[in-house]
């Protein structure tokens, strides 16, 4: 069982990880962007690559009409987010610890999970929403006006996950270092529950 | 997709043009077998960078230009000492005191001999340093902006010529004096040229921090004319070699009466004891005008300032500072190898070119063997200090460059060729002719204890068939050749502008990365600079207009401005608000009797008006910045004198 408690601390501790580094990074190339422009999307804010990016992507998107990309204080998430990453984080530590004293824990440990992976989807949702407006809730006097093959008006929203041509633009939307210790992170509690249950079903 | 079609058609037509050319006539230099190869050599496929940056003077363009090797790519033409309407160059209000001087505002320069700043004999890519020759003045071209940061003006000087050379530290940078005359400038008789008339050798020095020059001390030598210089480097680090020419000091019909003596002079300056001279309060002020005219990245302002003495120095009455190496038939170039030991006259008048050993010039120097002495400068013996010569290596000789193989190449005019010679042994390797009359040549790192081995291009004084025919007026060629094997190979004919003197190249990772993209607009203290539109306003004082503008993609703000009369003088005070790479943006304003502006990302550019006509007048922006630029324009009304229409400027209001 202690094997399973240091993992569930190392992975749990490992949220820890997204107030160092950033969650998700978007990037956008164009010809006449060869080096890219991008921005670190952080639990608490969102930083350009260089000083200037988020000016210029915002420049640049005033043109099709799009809103300004969101300051700490524009978002309630930049303030929400990092409470509740660091709740769970302690939270994990503390069950982690727990499962030094008491067999049982493991199960907690999947409690926790669970509890982690809905918190996490819900963020997912609510991150997507947010692109959905940003890339589709347009200035009505937008200097241009885009439509697709249907006549719709076109979409900005960049991908959740992955790459997508937007305009003379490719957008790459992938998890950055924070993101992928997350990641890592959820599998290593998930792991642990099993190697205590395993543990558990080998004393018994 | 058809400009690129056209575009290949382009090449294919260029490479049959080449072909054709190559079977025609046999002046491409090189072996027809050998043409796939040589192409390979100085192409640099689209999107890849150069291996060197050039810095090739642009002559009487007053500028300097920067290229590509092995490419032969022009990339900029930075303003020197010349106006430049293409950006606004000494016509903004900012830029204009950066061609000032002691005979007021000049607008053209003729500019020369470009060298990079070094640290302990090698190339450390800071500044390059420019002189003007017409108008004294040395300038210091920033390699992080690639604009000029810095212009003094020499006094007692003119026609400044042996410049601007620096030495191994850049503790200075040299400027000698082509013609001699009157020091103090007074009215005398022309005739009485001979003992009376003075040349002025002036040390500057710079500031390791900020480059910023300031005259040291200038020694003021016998009138002779003092052609060219180089530093002494290694061994000979402290001394100046200067050649000179004219010392029968003649002041008519030059070309026959200077070129009586059989030899005249390296002038050797050792400027480490005349430093130290100076230290010790040495020297005199003398009562005098020049500029120092000094830009600022941050005001992104020129200042200009009128200095009032410079201190001179009597080579007389500094014991072992200057002495005279004799040295046949006019020499022009004065180069030193890049061990210091041998420095080389280049004679234009003779076949041979001569070589003295640094190491036997001291031993003179210590034996005291002087073979007499001129205006109480001693003359060393020529059999004493020679040590060896080129001999008839071909027809006047100008200007030697080293390789980093103990190879020496050197220039003839009149032959119109580069022929490369061994140092020590003074044998000729190889000869190649140029197209045609070389005057300089460079090789990377060249006025350097580490000169590259890999190319050397000559700049030539006559272009006459090399290109497509343009009528009378032709831009000059430069040829570069693959020096990195026993025989020179030329790899590229390509044109320079205005006439290129001597060029400097570097190895372009030494400076590319410190190259800047933008202004930081947080950085910029401009006093008429604005940070945001919210701050954009138009005030007046009496029948002065101030108007405080901003550029971003794609408006000014105010565009629309209303109140100004005929008899103001307006005031554009642009502030480019982008914050992105190679996004600036232009000002022009219908009838304004000035040239455009052309703002950077970050900076402020000032614009002068006079309305003298009333109605309604357009301004736009020049640079095709986004795909808005064509909107990109405001209107000014212009009222008569009288009227009483109140001031008022707006943005994007009905």
């Amino acid at each position: 069982m202690k094997l399973a408690s240091t993992i569930m601390i190392i992975g749990s501790a490992l949220l820890f990880g997204l107030f160092l580094f950033p969650l998700w990074h978007v990037e956008l190339q164009a010809p006449q962007y060869p080096t890219g422009l991008g921005m670190h999307i952080h639990i608490d804010g969102i930083v350009g690559y260089t000083k200037h990016d988020i000016n210029n992507i915002d420049g640049l998107n005033h043109y099709i009409g799009m809103k300004t990309l969101p300051t700490k204080d524009e978002m309630w998430e930049f303030t929400v987010f990092p409470i509740v990453v660091g709740g769970m984080a302690a939270l994990g530590v503390i069950i982690g610890f727990f499962g030094f004293f008491k067999n049982s824990a493991y199960k907690w440990f999947m409690g926790w999970f669970v509890l982690m992976t809905v918190l996490g989807i819900l963020g997912m949702i609510d991150f997507n929403a947010w692109m959905t407006d940003y890339g589709t809730n347009l200035d009505p006097n937008a200097i241009l006006k885009m439509t697709d093959d249907a006549g719709n008006p076109l979409s900005y929203k960049p991908p959740l996950l992955g790459s997508k041509d937007i305009l003379n633009f490719t957008a790459d939307s992938f998890p950055s270092l924070g993101g992928v210790l997350l990641g890592i992170g959820m599998a290593l509690t998930f792991i642990s529950f099993f190697v205590g249950k395993k543990f558990n079903a080998s004393k018994s | 997709m058809k400009i690129l079609k056209y575009g290949i058609g382009l090449v294919a037509a260029a490479s049959l043009m080449t072909s054709c050319g190559n079977a025609g006539k046999d002046k491409s230099g090189a072996d027809g077998a050998l043409n796939k190869n040589n192409a390979e050599k100085v192409y640099v496929a689209p999107g890849e960078h150069d291996d060197y940056y050039a810095f090739i003077s642009g002559g009487y363009s007053g500028n300097l230009l920067v290229y590509g090797l092995p490419s032969g790519r022009m990339f900029k033409e930075i303003p020197v000492f010349s106006q430049f309407p293409t950006n606004g160059y000494g016509y903004s209000e900012e830029t204009t005191p950066m061609l000032n001087t002691s005979f007021g505002f000049i607008p053209w320069g003729d500019s020369h001999h470009p060298d990079i700043s070094q640290t302990e004999g090698v190339l450390d890519g800071r500044w390059v340093f420019i002189n003007e020759n017409n108008t004294p003045r040395i300038a210091r071209i920033d390699l992080e902006t690639f604009e000029t940061a810095e212009i003094i003006e020499v006094p007692n000087s003119a026609g400044n010529h042996s410049s601007s050379f620096v030495t191994e530290n850049t503790e200075y940078v040299v400027a000698g004096t082509r013609f001699s005359v009157p020091v103090p400038q007074r009215d005398m008789s022309i005739k009485d040229y001979k003992g009376e008339f003075k040349g002025a050798l002036t040390f500057i020095g710079v500031d390791q921090e900020t480059g910023g020059m300031d005259i040291d001390f200038q020694l003021l030598m016998p009138g002779f004319n003092y052609d060219l210089s180089h530093p002494g480097r290694g061994k000979s680090h402290g001394w100046f070699f200067f050649t000179t020419y004219n010392t029968e000091e003649a002041n008519s019909l030059l070309e026959v009466n200077a070129s009586q003596n059989d030899k005249d002079f390296i002038a050797a300056v050792n400027w480490k004891v005349i430093e130290e001279y100076v230290k010790n309060g040495g020297g005199t002020m003398m009562p005098s005008e020049y500029a120092h005219n000094v830009y600022d990245h941050h005001t992104h302002t020129a200042t200009s300032t009128m200095k009032k003495e410079v201190r001179t120095i009597n080579p007389t009455e500094v014991p072992g500072a200057v002495y005279f190496l004799p040295t046949p038939k006019s020499p022009h170039g004065c180069d030193v190898s890049p061990d210091g030991e041998y420095i080389v006259g280049n004679g234009k008048l003779s076949t041979d070119l001569t070589v003295h050993s640094f190491t036997k010039m001291e031993e003179a120097i210590k034996n005291k063997k002087f073979d007499g002495e001129a205006y109480g400068i001693p003359i060393l013996n020529f059999d004493d200090i020679h040590a060896g010569s080129v001999e008839k290596a071909g027809l006047g000789p100008l200007h030697t460059e080293f390789d980093d193989k103990g190879n020496a190449y050197t220039t003839f005019f009149i032959s119109s060729e580069v022929v490369k010679w061994k140092l020590g042994t003074w044998e000729v390797v190889d000869r190649k002719p140029t197209y045609y009359s070389v005057g300089h040549l460079t090789i990377p790192g060249g006025n350097s204890r580490q000169p590259s081995g890999e190319y050397m291009f000559a700049m030539n004084k006559i272009t006459k068939d090399r290109y497509l025919p343009v009528g009378p007026e032709l831009e000059h060629s430069a040829q570069l050749y693959d020096i990195s094997g026993e025989k020179m190979e030329l790899i590229l004919d390509f044109p320079t502008h205005g006439e290129p003197h001597y060029a400097a190249a570097i190895k372009a990772d030494v400076i590319k990365d410190n190259s800047r993209q933008i202004y930081e607009l947080d950085e910029n203290t401009h006093k008429h600079a604005v940070k945001s539109e919210n701050e954009t306003r138009v005030e007046r004082n009496g029948n002065e207009v101030h108007i405080y503008m901003s550029t971003i993609r794609s408006h000014f703000s105010p565009d629309n401005i209303e109140g100004i009369k005929v008899g103001d003088k307006v005031y554009f005070h642009v502030t480019n608000l982008e914050q992105d790479f190679d996004v600036p943006h232009g000002f022009a304003m219908i009838g304004q009797k000035t040239s455009e502006l052309l703002i950077m990302p970050g900076q402020t550019r000032t614009s002068v008006w006079y309305p003298e006509k009333v109605g309604v007048w357009p301004f736009y922006c020049t640079d095709f910045c986004s795909a808005l630029h064509q909107e990109m324009q405001g209107y000014i009304r212009v009222s008569p004198a009288d009227s009483d229409i109140e001031l008022s400027w707006s943005l994007g209001e009905d």
